[in-house]
């Protein structure tokens, strides 16, 4: 059973783009988006977003690291086979420091790639957007505002009207095929 | 502020400021369309004959390196040249040699990019897959160097039945970890530039695909569409998503330049944390991060200026590319002409001994040749790029792009190999050659990165799609080719 998924609307330029999102942030929908083939600038601000949360991520990466190469150098070094060599401590917080940093940056950097995955609720294969057409082109020189018919501002026909209202080159229906 | 009668008094002349001419990143104002076009023509087309050529030749020779690994393997790390004194020989020169190659990649996709120099978005794709093609590289000597390779897993801390765990005292363990970090890490961001790129290929190849009905070429257009797929993980440039996105390609950025400054520290650290004169100094770290990126540049020209020409992309790799490039060689160059000068500056300044022998024999002694030839190829040769002819012209910078690779390994010969070779009693002097296998074995490692090298450019876009949009006036919203109005009359 196929039922309608989103109404796109299509651009030529990140300039008309922008200004359609203005006005569809303006008209107070929610479950929107805009699809570019790179991120235009400016573009968070035009849709209302505010930052992004990536660097949680990073941060407790880092801190992970950061704690785990210290603890296993000392658990390894000084506790469970703890010895001397050439005269130097157990254990010390700067020849553990090398290792340590490179975890931090390990764990860091994984966390900031799962933490965009995670927030961007990606992978998905298989979404309606990717079995239309027309919006293949978005990954090479067109530009899409996308408005899901779940959101609660939805309307077929008001949506429409705001939507030619942007002088977009070509809207269309988007189909989910469940 | 205002007059007498309640206008406001213009304090400051308003005057539209003067605009400067700024080279443009893609030459000839192309369309958007045209740049994807471009690109993925090379992914998409049939290879021309000289990549078959070339591709065969280094299959040939990275079958030659993995022979010779397994002669070593079976036989014993005899069949290299290591004797004492010099028990560190072409092994660990190549794998510093190796390693440094990779920093230009990094340098260039996270330190130009923190530094916000838009012109890295044509060349960061290529050079990040050179980072890790030569880290690959570099990987393979420290391993096949601890003679029983089959090993080589004490160097990590997995538990085993001994009871025993690795000595992180030892700079060597701190090389495991930073390699092995910089291999991780370089390939996650180079996979993550990717996911745009590889979603633009997946649809290309959807909407090729509906031309074909059944078939051979029906059935590898699913397959590719499959993996391209795959691995663009759902991509569909969304703007929330791009949010995200951008962030986190800041913060690998912001992670990766403190690593890749890090990892030639560490590198030198194998050297300077010990006691052997000619080693054990502290300029070590600076030098050794500043020759990395030099070599690094060097490799990033030797490969990229062949493939411009004969990918027909000299517009999106600009002649301003390359020069750009040659100013980073002449200042990592002159960094490590400096260097070397401050190596001998302290040894005698520093009034040790054993350390002005170590100078002196480096320069005069036996292996004076290796010295000359590392201060003409890595002092002389880029100072050559001050000029603006020398800068501009590919087929010179690729002659010199040539000499700085040959510097920059003899560099590390000079550095490994002289300061060995003559320990603190004459008794223990002698004169290290490398075996056929050393040699052999070192040339097969450019058979195998070429191998990598040419897979990649035949299967994944060699410039950063979305990223070399990004920097066009046309993707720029305020500008008249991005679709802004004309401004208007006396507007700023």
């Amino acid at each position: 059973m196929s039922q309608p998924y989103a109404i796109i609307a299509e651009y030529d330029t990140p300039a008309d783009i922008m200004a359609a999102a203005e006005k569809v942030h303006a008209a107070g929908y929610e479950k929107w988006d805009v699809h570019t083939p790179f991120p235009v600038h400016g573009m968070d601000d035009a849709m209302g977003l505010d930052n992004a949360k990536v660097g949680w991520f990073t941060f407790f990466g880092g801190i992970t690291g950061l704690t785990a190469g210290m603890l296993m150098i000392y658990f390894m070094n000084k506790v469970d086979y703890d010895i001397v060599v050439g005269g130097k401590p157990l254990f010390s917080g700067f020849y553990a420091f090398p290792v340590a940093y490179e975890m931090t940056i390990l764990l860091g950097a994984f966390g900031s790639l799962g933490g965009m995955f995670i927030l961007n609720r990606l992978p998905r294969h298989h979404h309606p957007l990717l079995t239309n057409d027309r919006f293949a082109a978005v990954t090479d020189d067109k530009f899409f505002v996308v408005i899901e018919c779940e959101d609660p501002a939805y309307e077929e026909a008001t949506t429409r009207a705001l939507l030619e209202g942007t002088d977009p080159q070509h809207i269309e229906m988007v189909e989910d095929a469940q | 502020m205002s007059d007498a009668a309640g206008q406001p008094v213009q304090v400051v002349e308003t005057h539209t400021p003067k605009e400067l001419v700024r080279q443009p990143l893609v030459l000839n104002n192309r369309p958007l369309g045209w740049i994807t076009e471009q690109v993925c023509s090379i992914v998409e087309g049939k290879m021309p004959k000289w990549w078959n050529v070339a591709f065969v030749v280094s299959f040939l020779m990275m079958l030659m390196c993995f022979g010779y690994i397994g002669y070593l393997i079976t036989t014993g790390v005899g069949v290299w040249g290591l004797n004492h004194p010099v028990a560190w020989g072409w092994a660990i020169v190549n794998f510093v040699f190796w390693i440094g190659i990779g920093h230009a990649g990094t340098l260039i996709s996270a330190i130009l990019f923190l530094l916000r120099q838009k012109w890295r978005c044509s060349i960061n794709r290529t050079a990040e897959a050179m980072t890790i093609f030569a880290v690959i590289c570099a990987g393979i000597f420290p391993g096949i160097h601890v003679g029983r390779i089959w090993l080589a897993w004490w160097l990590f801390p997995i538990p085993n039945a001994h009871g025993i765990w690795p000595q992180f005292r030892s700079p060597l363990l701190w090389d495991v970890f930073a390699v092995s970090t910089y291999f991780t890490v370089s390939l996650l961001f180079w996979y993550m530039g990717l996911i745009p790129d590889l979603a633009t290929i997946r649809d290309r190849l959807r909407i090729a695909g509906k031309k074909l009905n059944s078939g051979l070429d029906w059935m590898i257009n699913r397959f590719k569409q499959f993996t391209y797929g795959f691995f663009a993980m759902g991509w569909t440039g969304s703007n929330r998503h791009w949010r995200n996105y951008e962030k986190a390609y800041l913060l690998l950025a912001g992670l990766s330049t403190p690593l890749v400054l890090s990892v030639h520290s560490i590198v030198s650290f194998d050297f300077a944390v010990s006691q052997v004169p000619g080693w054990h100094t502290t300029i070590f770290p600076p030098y050794f991060v500043a020759g990395a990126v030099f070599s690094g540049f060097g490799m990033v020209l030797t490969l990229m200026i062949p493939m411009r020409a004969l990918f027909k992309l000299e517009e999106i790799i600009t002649i301003r590319h390359l020069e750009l490039m040659c100013k980073v060689i002449i200042a990592t160059g002159s960094i490590v002409g400096y260097a070397y000068g401050m190596e001998f500056f302290i040894a005698w300044y520093g009034g040790n001994p054993y350390e002005l022998y170590a100078f002196k024999n480096r320069a005069f002694g036996p292996y004076w040749w290796a010295y000359w030839i590392m201060i003409s190829c890595n002092v002389i040769s880029p100072q050559l790029f001050w000029f603006q002819w020398c800068r501009t012209s590919p087929w010179f910078i690729f002659i010199v792009s040539i000499f700085v690779n040959i510097g920059m390994w003899f560099e590390r010969f000079v550095i490994v190999v002289t300061s060995l070779h003559r320990d603190y009693l004459p008794s223990s002097w002698g004169y290290y050659s490398p075996t056929r296998v050393d040699i052999l074995t070192f040339v097969g490692t450019f058979g195998l990165f070429m191998t990598l090298f040419l897979l990649f450019i035949r299967y994944l876009p060699t410039i950063a799609i979305s990223e070399a949009k990004g920097v066009t006036p046309q993707a720029d919203p305020h500008h008249e080719l991005g679709g802004a109005k004309p401004k208007q009359e006396g507007a700023h």
